[in-house]
């Protein structure tokens, strides 16, 4: 067990991702990123899908990233750090290098939950040693905010936008975590950056954990989300608190919730701060709340019991 | 000292790979490939390589994870066939565009639709200007001496880039022939310590791969790639006399067969080859001045070199194993075409395309296009400029 850390000591750790990166204000990425490297007592190699957080981070001369650094395609970061992570492991055994590092590979949700699925779910079945970690903002945030299948019930996105016949996206999110977990993988979990101490100790026990891990990390868009830009943490808050976005963990198949609220807040206050989903309030649209609030009751009580079933 | 064997086309190349013994292959199969990297997973499991495998979910992780791999710093290998060359063509450009100096032998194999698994040239012709070096064999032996100095010639320091090594699929992949090989200590010496560049895994030194690069920057980064493909023939040629010295078999930017005082000619990749030179020689007997060049640097395609070697002749047909379905014509046509173009007197010129999907490539096939050539050169009139040949009407 990974032991709690405190915020004097994240402080005095120097900060692997540099300012003047090209991110946009209040975007939840760079927050998620540099907790993660902050978690990290290791020497860090890191591969990035095409993405918000790839081209505002490396443009050109220029580099927001102190540590190793690769950026190949939309959809294999877990396929290039497989390569990655197999050299270092290649010149290790012919003595070559000796240095223990942890390979970090880091993709938004349409990279990870779509295009680049097949990519995870390959090096994740092949066992290498690297934590993979989706930066969850819901959409293809960077192309203009399209739908992806991480992209809430009913939002409203520029590819399935709310109008008169279509009320915003018609379908549920995919349980990425859950699938990955599926793969039988010694450590999957769920976090979000305002619940940071939590985050912290995920990030630091996936890394003492030999062989794929995967975490899903909650990172509000400003932009996407139609929401204020120092909203970031207050929303990731409010996804935890109405259990829009619980935080849990699946270490060697064995469920544990690591936050349970005091008292479970309506979708509605997650929500109704932001733009995406201001149509879902006109009197209309009722039954389009009341579902996905119903998909959240059943996803939270499935959680519980899952996790009811392990417990001693 | 060589040793003398009787073994397939992909046996050799794996046999090349072991030699070289690189530090990771990815490997996915696909037919006929699959029997290479089968080769060389068993020499991985009996130890005899100290090579990490990847065995991959698709081409297109292979290629990723190559890239990756390259980047960290050590000697990278794959293979593939075709449909996988297709999946891969995103990241080939990835691979290019980094300069990473991986290896990849491509047995050539035709395009779907209709699916099917034998030989043609269209995979690797779909990406030679993924600006990948492409190297083309006519035979095993070709086969096993290209793979070896493909590793030179992709690392040399003046290059990094990546290298394609060509065989027909089944006829050089699959077919039986007398080959020699090198010891593995000639091979060991020949392609030397990988020199790494910029590895990814030095901690001390953190460097970024794979920036976004905006229109400031875009042209100036793509022409310095360029200029780096105009230093490939001198490499190829250097390391070619180096490889003949431990090889006794000399290679060049292309074969010139009987062309020097040559009237008609045909120009014709790989195993055809081999057949052709066979029916060059019989018109020769007939006193008929017929000759043949088969180009081997495919990619970037020496245009000055070839330009010369063909501008004195009446009349050549360029053989195409490709089709371009936008009804334009074969590839290499295209790029023979361009050769000549610059010289005021240069022969005519005309277009066959033959064997696709592996059908046959028969004597009779040369014969009937040598025919062709003497009406031509005689008479300039062209009936034709492109025509299937070996076809069924």
């Amino acid at each position: 067990m990974a032991k709690a850390v405190t915020l004097k000591e994240l402080s005095k750790k120097e900060v692997l991702l540099a300012p003047g990166h090209r991110l946009c204000a209040g975007c939840g990425a760079p927050i998620v990123v540099k907790m993660v490297l902050l978690a990290s007592d290791y020497p860090v190699v890191a591969s990035n899908s095409t993405g918000c957080l790839e081209v505002s981070s490396c443009i050109s001369d220029y580099t927001a990233w102190k540590i190793p650094w690769i950026h190949n395609a939309f959809e294999n970061a877990a396929a290039t750090l497989s390569g990655v992570e197999t050299m270092y492991r290649a010149l290790k055994k012919q003595g070559k290098i000796d240095k223990e590092i942890k390979f970090i590979a880091f993709g938004g949700d349409g990279g990870t939950y779509d295009i680049g699925l097949q990519s995870l779910s390959g090096a994740m079945e092949r066992g290498h040693n690297m934590l993979y970690i989706c930066y969850d903002n819901g959409a293809y945030m960077n192309t203009g905010i399209q739908r992806s299948s991480a992209t809430p019930f009913g939002a409203d996105t520029t590819t399935r936008p709310a109008g008169s016949v279509v009320p915003g996206k018609t379908e549920q999110r995919k349980n990425l975590t859950k699938i990955m977990a599926a793969h039988n993988i010694p450590y999957a979990a769920q976090a979000s950056p305002s619940h940071w101490a939590d985050l912290v100790r995920k990030v630091k026990k996936a890394l003492e954990i030999p062989g794929p891990k995967f975490m899903n990390i909650l990172a509000p868009c400003n932009r996407g989300w139609r929401s204020r830009t120092d909203d970031a943490i207050l929303l990731s808050r409010l996804a935890v608190e109405t259990c829009y976005w619980p935080l849990y963990e699946i270490e060697n198949g064995v469920t544990k919730i690591t936050f349970k609220p005091k008292e479970k807040k309506p979708v509605t206050d997650f929500i109704k701060a932001q733009g995406r989903f201001k149509h879902l309030f006109k009197p209309e649209n009722e039954g389009i709340i009341k579902i996905f609030q119903d998909e959240i009751d059943r996803e939270w009580e499935k959680l519980k019991k899952e996790e009811a079933c392990f417990a001693s | 000292m060589a040793k003398i064997v009787a073994i397939t086309g992909n046996e050799a190349v794996a046999n090349a790979l072991r030699q070289v013994n690189p530090d990771v292959c990815a490997a996915y199969p696909i037919t006929p490939q699959t029997d290479m990297m089968q080769r060389f997973s068993s020499f991985v499991s009996d130890g005899e390589v100290k090579t990490e495998l990847i065995l991959v979910e698709s081409e297109h992780s292979s290629m990723s994870a190559c890239v990756g791999a390259s980047a960290a710093g050590g000697r990278v290998i794959t293979a593939t066939s075709s449909q996988g060359l297709a999946l891969m063509f995103e990241i080939l450009y990835i691979a290019s565009g980094t300069r990473l100096p991986i290896v990849m032998p491509v047995v050539n194999r035709a395009l779907s639709a209709p699916l099917n698994i034998h030989g043609d040239h269209s995979d690797s012709m779909g990406v030679r200007d993924a600006g990948w070096i492409q190297l083309w064999s006519e035979n095993a032996q070709e086969a096993y001496d290209n793979t070896i100095q493909a590793f030179r010639i992709a690392e040399h320091m003046d290059i990094r880039l990546p290298i394609m090594i060509n065989l027909d699929g089944f006829i050089i992949s699959h077919s039986i022939e007398r080959i020699e090989y090198l010891e593995d200590e000639e091979v060991e010496s020949f392609v030397g310590e990988f020199r790494q560049l910029n590895p990814l895994l030095d901690i001390a030194h953190p460097v970024s791969y794979g920036p976004l690069i905006l229109p400031d920057y875009y042209m100036e980064f793509r022409r310095a790639q360029a200029e780096v493909s105009t230093k490939v023939a001198q490499v190829v040629l250097d390391i070619a006399e180096e490889y003949e010295k431990i090889s006794g078999r000399r290679y060049e930017l292309f074969e010139s067969y009987r062309l020097d005082d040559a009237e008609i000619a045909l120009v014709i990749l790989s195993s055809a080859a081999g057949t052709s030179k066979d029916v060059v020689d019989a018109f020769r007997e007939k006193g008929i001045k017929a000759g043949l060049l088969k180009p081997r640097l495919y990619r970037p395609f020496p245009y000055t070199e070839i330009g010369e070697a063909l501008k004195h002749l009446k009349a050549v047909c360029v053989l195409d194993r490709a089709d371009a379905f936008g009804c334009s014509f074969g590839p290499v046509y295209l790029d023979i075409a361009t050769s000549l173009y610059p010289y005021k007197e240069k022969p005519v010129l005309i277009n066959k395309i033959y064997g696709l999907g592996g059908r046959d490539y028969l004597p009779e096939h040369a014969e009937l296009v040598l025919n062709e050539l003497v009406e031509l050169a005689g008479s300039g009139k062209v009936k034709s400029y492109k025509e299937y040949i070996g076809v069924r009407e």
